[in-house]
């Protein structure tokens, strides 16, 4: 999907997701299966390969792979099951991803996000809200943001941005 | 709008991503067939409806999704404290005294 304006707008393809709760006592034997850490901090990003998790909640993480890697995560997760219990849900199908980049990707995203997302730091995520559609918002870059939203909001999402994007356009003139 | 600070994320953030849940340090009975009709009420539906200092619950909702406790002042909607569920109760004359200390800084 395109957009006209100063932040390009892209869909970007299906990805694998879960939603991973887990106590804080078996934080490192799931750490151990999905093979990258799972930070302790709320906001934190760790990854390794085609993995990388999200510190979402004090024991929540959102768990992002490639989908030809999403069986073998489950079945690492299933092996450890009995020793360290865990909840790991598959969310691939619920959230799409858009990718805002721009050097007035922050000027666009304050139109909608009532956090000072300046303040994010690089690599860091959040989960927030964006025009009252609960959002998880992760930057990946100075300019480069990753907005995940339940895909029955995202021709919302995606109409409200493209309408900002170009109102920054009329604004720059 | 407000700014709240969540215990969770150490964090103070916009008011939006919060949803109000009632008066805080409220105790389930611990031995409910005992409990007699009036004290079913004061437990269910009576509340102190606190004109200023005011111990309430709240939740990141669209955040970390926990349940924090607060001390909001309900004449200004200054939030003097909040601190993780389960926490005791804080000192109100402490907490005062550091926000008056605040206001003169």
């Amino acid at each position: 999907m395109t957009s006209e304006g100063p932040v390009r707008l892209t869909l970007l393809p299906e990805a694998a997701r879960f939603s991973l709760r887990v106590r804080q006592s078996d934080i490192a034997a799931a750490a151990r299966a999905f093979g990258a850490a799972l930070p302790a901090r709320i906001g934190q990003t760790a990854s390794a390969g085609p993995r990388s998790s999200l510190c979402l909640g004090p024991d929540e993480w959102v768990l992002h792979t490639s989908t030809d890697d999403a069986e073998a995560l489950q079945q690492a997760f299933a092996a450890i099951a009995g020793a360290a219990p865990h909840s790991l849900t598959d969310i691939s199908d619920r959230d799409r991803s858009i990718l805002l980049s721009g050097p007035l990707v922050e000027d666009l995203l304050s139109t909608g996000c009532p956090r000072d997302v300046s303040s994010i730091p690089l690599g860091a995520g959040v989960r927030t809200v964006f025009d009252t559609v609960q959002v998880v918002l992760i930057r990946d870059g100075v300019t480069d943001f990753r907005l995940e939203v339940a895909r029955s909001y995202l021709p919302h999402v995606m109409a409200l941005l493209a309408m900002a994007n170009l109102e920054l356009a009329v604004a720059a003139g | 709008m407000l700014l709240i600070h969540c215990p969770y994320c150490a964090a103070t953030l916009p008011e939006l991503e919060f949803a109000y849940a009632g008066e805080a340090h409220i105790a389930r009975p611990a031995d409910p067939s005992t409990f007699s009709d009036e004290q079913w009420r004061d437990f269910l539906f009576i509340r102190t409806n606190a004109r200023g200092l005011h111990f309430e619950r709240w939740r990141h909702v669209h955040g970390c999704g926990r349940f924090f406790n607060a001390v909001r002042d309900t004449v200004s909607d200054k939030f003097l404290t909040t601190y993780k569920a389960g926490e005791p109760k804080p000192e109100l004359e402490a907490l005062l005294k550091a926000a008056g200390k605040d206001a003169a800084e």
